[in-house]
């Protein structure tokens, strides 16, 4: 919120480059422009299909665009294999969580350092000393987070029997704990009561403000979206059809008339 | 989950065995494995080096199947690559086996690796398959190995059974010296295996099983990952055959063929899958089901005359049984089982 206007002022950390991608006769994004900012909070909304999900698989590098460009930090990303990104300090949530249902909250969480640790199968194995040591710094970090989303309680819970709300929190632990610069989460208020909705859209403005993570967040909530957003781009039908402030995307009559407009019609009617 | 105590730090808190009930069993456990080969004649001492052996072959399935979720049909041809390994060192070169047991583990570590190359792009069932080629490939090799040299089976000499010049038949009957040989293999390979899963590579390994997507996107280079775990899944095939080549001193390939896959993914499932203590139940079940029914059969030859000949039936037929009334009743298997017994006694004189 707080760097909402200067950060145009710095270069992008992201650049989406006229991006296109089909599949077969399905064309799921076509001609996507627009850049990323560090440290902001970036909405991406849209009506269901407009591609919003897919543009994300895109940055992860699970899809692969048939044209334009992905740069982030000014390196073009697209063509990397997904774990090569995330190395670069790109994390993600996903839409349907994909936790990783028979293990631990701790284990998930220790999982998302798995990029900043070196330990392999032979000192893994042999374990004290190296290994150890390993472990108990990284334990450490995902201890920060653990702390900062307040599921101290479910550290040791196999994250398959925990409910909906908290996988979603796990899921975003997991995200955290890579220590992202570029943070993609794809919902992950979706299917939440009002209460853990607002939990959720806190974490999100804790981590923003005070790790200056740039935070991607696909929302359908328009009220989260305003409010918590620096900027946000509309999609619709694979075409990014507003780019700007919460303020300038709310007024704009193309959105208006084909994603907000449509929400009051349903909501007053 | 036990409660009630308290860890002070981290490194205690991540221990492998943190409860004094646990390290009370394992004591216990450890007492027995002591003085059992003292007590024990040299059928039970067959039989447990056995049991050990076939234990640490199965901890080796269970990491690529269990833990890491690729399936593999295809273990008999590793236990074959180690046997043959350390058998033609044994045999050509006059190896004594403390050099051709880890030599002969890391080959087959690399072969395994090699083998795991399809799993770049085959999931499932379709890996199974190209799994079940490289079983058939090896036995191929094996039996038509004019460049090996190998006829139907190989002898290796007494000789190579020393450790560090020290042959081992001057330390006493061949079954006594290789239940420490075997059971100490086995006691270390828990150890490995138990350290490697509470680890970064470990974690990473179940990771690919659990959702291969999102391990992906959090940075595992998944390829190089299930390579590994061929790798190191193969690695313990190959010590267990070397073991087997040493301790039989004798190898022929039908000890290796699809069948013995099929009863190590058997040890495995019965045992619990991706569990290291389930993979010993899973072996001693699996060495022991088919022995005991042939003492039964023995002690009731009397009564019921022509028992022996049908023993080889009734003994596939339990197998299959086992098989089929584990995945109908326990399908967690033999772990599982065990799990709910202590926890029985946890709450016990309060339980239900
Ligand atoms: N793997 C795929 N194969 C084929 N078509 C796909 C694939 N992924 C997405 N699509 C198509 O691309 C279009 C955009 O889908 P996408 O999931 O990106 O939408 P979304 O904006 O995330 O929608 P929602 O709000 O429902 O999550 C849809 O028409 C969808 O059917
Ligand atoms: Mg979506």
């Amino acid at each position: 919120m707080a760097n909402g206007n200067g950060a145009s002022l710095s270069p992008p950390q992201l650049e989406i480059d006229s991006v296109s991608l089909d599949f077969g006769g399905v064309r799921a994004l076509s001609n996507v422009c627009f850049n990323i900012y560090p440290g902001t909070i970036q909405a991406i909304i849209g009506p269901n299909g407009a591609g919003k999900t897919s543009l994300l698989n895109c940055i992860s590098g699970l899809y692969r665009p048939q044209h334009g460009a992905i740069r982030f930090e000014g390196r073009n990303i697209i063509g990397m294999a997904p774990h090569a990104i995330a190395r670069l300090g790109i994390a993600r949530s996903f839409q349907n969580i994909e936790l990783f249902r028979h293990m631990t909250v701790l284990d998930n969480l220790m999982l998302g350092r798995h990029i900043h640790m070196r330990s392999g199968v032979l000192s893994g194995g042999l374990y004290w000393g190296r290994a150890q040591r390993e472990e108990i710094a990284h334990r450490e970090v995902v201890e920060q987070v653990i702390d900062l989303l307040e599921i101290q309680s479910i550290r040791k819970k196999t994250v398959g029997t925990l409910p909906y709300g908290l996988q979603k929190r796990v899921e975003l632990g997991r995200a955290l704990a890579m220590s992202p610069r570029l943070l993609l989460l794809d919902e992950p208020m979706a299917g939440m009561n009002s209460e853990e909705k607002e939990d959720m859209a806190r974490f999100i403005l804790d981590v923003n403000e005070e790790r200056g993570t740039t935070i991607v967040l696909i929302e359908h909530d328009m009220g989260v979206v305003m409010d918590i957003s620096d900027r946000v781009a509309v999609l619709e039908f694979g075409q990014l059809i507003a780019d700007g402030t919460p303020e300038e995307v709310r007024t704009d009559p193309k959105v208006i008339d084909a994603y907000l407009g449509r929400e009051h019609a349903i909501r007053q009617g | 989950m036990q409660s009630g105590t308290f860890h002070t730090s981290y490194a205690s808190d991540m221990a492998l065995r943190p409860y004094w009930p646990q390290r009370v069993r394992i004591a216990i456990v450890l007492i027995a494995v002591l003085i059992f080969p003292w007590f024990a004649d040299r059928y039970w001492l067959n039989l447990a080096n056995t049991i050990a052996i076939a234990a640490i072959g199965a901890i080796g399935l269970n990491i690529l199947v269990g833990y890491t979720g690729q399936i593999s049909i295809g273990h008999g041809g590793f236990l074959a690559v180690g046997a043959y390994t350390a058998g033609l060192l044994a045999v050509r070169l006059d190896m004594p086996m403390w050099i051709t047991i880890p030599v002969a583990s890391l080959f087959t570590a690399l072969v395994g690796a090699f083998f795991g190359l399809p799993s770049a792009r085959l999931k499932g069932l379709y890996l199974a398959i190209a799994t079940l080629a490289s079983q058939e490939i090896i036995i191929w090799l094996l039996t038509h190995g004019k460049l090996l040299g190998i006829g139907e089976s190989l002898s290796l000499p007494p000789a190579t059974n020393n450790l560090f010049g020290v042959p081992l038949n001057a330390l006493g009957n061949n079954d006594f010296v290789f239940y420490w040989i075997t059971v100490g293999f086995l006691a270390l390979t828990v150890i490995f295996v138990s350290n490697l899963f509470r680890s970064r590579a470990g974690r990473a390994f179940v990771a690919i099983r659990d959702q291969d997507i999102a391990a992906q996107v959090i940075g595992v280079d998944i390829f190089r990952y299930k390579l590994l775990a061929f790798a190191t899944s193969s690695f313990f095939a190959g010590l267990a055959g070397a073991l087997t080549a040493h301790y039989r001193g004798i190898i022929s390939w039908e000890r290796f063929t699809i069948d013995t896959s099929i009863l190590y993914l058997a040890m495995i499932i019965i045992g619990g899958l991706g569990s290291v203590s389930g993979s010993i139940y899973g072996a001693a079940f699996m060495v022991l089901l088919p022995a005991m029914l042939a003492n039964l059969a023995r002690s009731v030859s009397g009564v019921v005359p022509d028992i022996n000949s049908y023993l080889p039936f009734i003994q596939q037929g339990a197998f299959g049984l086992a098989i089929i009334l584990f995945l109908i009743f326990e399908p967690e298997g033999i772990v599982k089982m065990w799990r709910n017994v202590k926890d029985y006694f946890r709450l016990w004189p309060f339980s239900y």
